[in-house]
């Protein structure tokens, strides 16, 4: 009872923000069109959530984001430990990452379109290509940070190269790699919300934009929340998981 | 955090330079052989110039608008934008980190609203600020901030808690009032964490303020990259690729370089290579 009660006193200010944003809206302090009340909004969302159509845009999304992340892990946790390990890798590659971290992921937005029109190959490619450095940079300084008298242990017990990378240097490479997938996640809602507003024909962002300008307000207030928390209870539920999978250290 | 080894992995990557010219060369060469392989690829026929216009289209492309003056105009709109909002959310985020650390009341209102928002896509909340404040700069600045803020605060906060207790009790001791704590002992202690905030914001500046001008237009990068991919002109998009790759890449070695000049009496200054 002690530990629900401080975390409603914790979240409180939530809650006094959502009463404020109702008691305006309902007072007519702001004009109807640009803040609908939260009540109406609320309403709103479970109409949609009724309709079909919702739950594909919102399954279409979903997918983008879980397709190109998936792959800019694995790629580039396989990059990164690759630089780590390797000298001609690293040469190579040094900078090509360092002048393509910087670039704003968001420009590419209209390449990918360009390249693979409006569906969702160009969404995943496009969540992948801007989520994959962060887990490469974080594979990179994880393999890195391996201890040198573990390798040299695992070496003088006979272990092959391959061992020693899938053994001895990719574990030590977890917690950062975690790290950087993290930063990943958080990216890849950004990228995903931007191009299904820009360029795209379904997808929860494609939605806002519809309902907006369809001028149903009440209903895109509805789905611009639904997609600040997915991305929310995405980071809380990663965050959760590492956690769990550090248990170890 | 993943983001500060990013970062010094990146200042790392620059003690390179102060080697031979030869060096620099071969540090650079793989991005050399990268453009060429473009170039050739491109006039080998095996893609379509629409997926991938040559590299000498695309830089014809960008000497054109050089010379005509629309670079100049398209870039530094751009920059306007990204720069105000990413100057706005550093006093603002700084001041409301002050702010929390030191009143338990600013804490109990914020502290919630920003473990909530700081994961959001608010990039989502765009629609409505352009219901708001309209589509023109207002509303692109304000969306920059709103999306920048969140790691300077938390990185303010941070850095002062993060002060020896130490240090505060000595000059408490001295006399210091909460005043002179805060501008002579709190805020420079915290100084390497708050401009890794900053460190951090700045991309997100320069990706939003892209962001918006795609979805809203009006000039800038994003918006003339908007148009040529709608025209299926990929020498106007590929241009735009580089032109912000180039400014995002100066962008963050002068932010690299401010780091070392305000923290030249730092420890960290004298580390050539960690953290």
């Amino acid at each position: 009872m002690a530990r629900w009660t401080a975390s409603l006193f914790r979240y409180s200010p939530l809650l006094i923000l959502a009463a404020l944003w109702e008691a305006v809206a309902q007072l007519g302090l702001v004009a109807r069109s640009a803040l609908p009340p939260l009540s109406d909004v609320i309403k709103a969302w479970f109409a949609l959530a009724v309709t079909s159509d919702f739950w594909f845009n919102a399954v279409d999304s979903l997918y983008r984001t879980f397709a190109g992340l998936a792959l800019a892990v694995v790629v580039g946790a396989a990059i990164g430990i690759a630089m780590a390990s390797s000298k001609p890798v690293r040469a190579v590659l040094n900078p090509i990452v360092e002048v393509f971290y910087p670039l704003p992921k968001s420009a590419l937005i209209p390449v990918t379109a360009l390249w693979l029109g409006f569906g969702d190959m160009s969404k995943i490619l496009l969540i992948f290509l801007g989520c994959m450095l962060p887990v490469t940079l974080g594979a990179y300084n994880g393999a890195r940070g391996s201890e040198q008298t573990l390798m040299w242990s695992a070496r003088s017990l006979g272990a092959s190269r391959w061992r020693m990378l899938m053994d001895v240097v990719f574990p030590s490479a977890v917690p950062e790699i975690l790290n950087g997938v993290r930063t990943a996640l958080a990216t890849s809602f950004v990228l995903l919300v931007s191009s299904e507003m820009i360029a795209a024909r379904s997808g929860l962002g494609f939605m806002i934009g519809f309902l907006g300008d369809g001028g149903n307000f009440d209903a895109m207030f509805a789905v611009v929340f639904t997609v600040a928390f997915m991305g929310f209870i995405a980071d809380r539920l990663y965050q959760y998981a590492m956690q769990r999978t550090l248990q170890w250290r | 955090m993943a983001m500060s080894e990013t970062l010094s992995y990146l200042r790392r990557g620059r003690g390179v330079r102060r080697h031979s010219w030869r060096y620099t060369v071969m540090a650079w060469l793989p991005l050399i052989v990268l453009l060429i392989a473009w170039e050739l690829t491109t006039r080998s026929g095996l893609v379509t110039p629409f997926m991938l216009p040559p590299l000498s289209a695309v830089f014809g492309r960008i000497m054109e608008d050089a010379a005509s003056g629309d670079l100049l105009t398209t870039i530094g709109t751009t920059l306007w934008r990204a720069l105000m909002g990413f100057g706005i959310s550093a006093v603002a985020g700084i001041a409301l980190g002050i702010l929390i650390s030191q009143y338990k009341a600013v804490r109990w209102f914020f502290d919630p609203i920003i473990s909530v928002g700081f994961p959001m896509p608010k990039i989502a909340f765009l629609p409505i600020m352009i219901l708001w404040l309209g589509l023109f700069d207002v509303s692109k600045i304000t969306m920059i901030a709103f999306n920048a803020i969140f790691p300077v605060v938390t990185a303010t906060i941070a850095g002062i808690e993060g002060v020896e207790k130490q240090i505060i009790w000595s000059a408490q001791n001295l006399g210091a009032g909460r005043k002179r704590l805060m501008w002579d002992v709190l805020l420079p202690a915290a100084l390497p964490q708050i401009l890794t905030g900053l460190q951090v914001a700045l991309p997100i500046a320069l990706i939003v303020g892209i962001l918006t001008e795609m979805a809203m237009g009006g000039y800038g990068v994003g918006a003339t990259m908007q148009t040529a991919s709608r025209m299926a002109d990929s020498p106007g998009v590929f241009a735009g690729i580089i032109e912000i790759a180039i400014v995002g890449y100066v962008l963050v070695q002068a932010m690299a370089f401010i780091r070392r000049r305000l923290l030249m009496w730092h420890p960290e200054a004298l580390d050539a290579t960690a953290a």
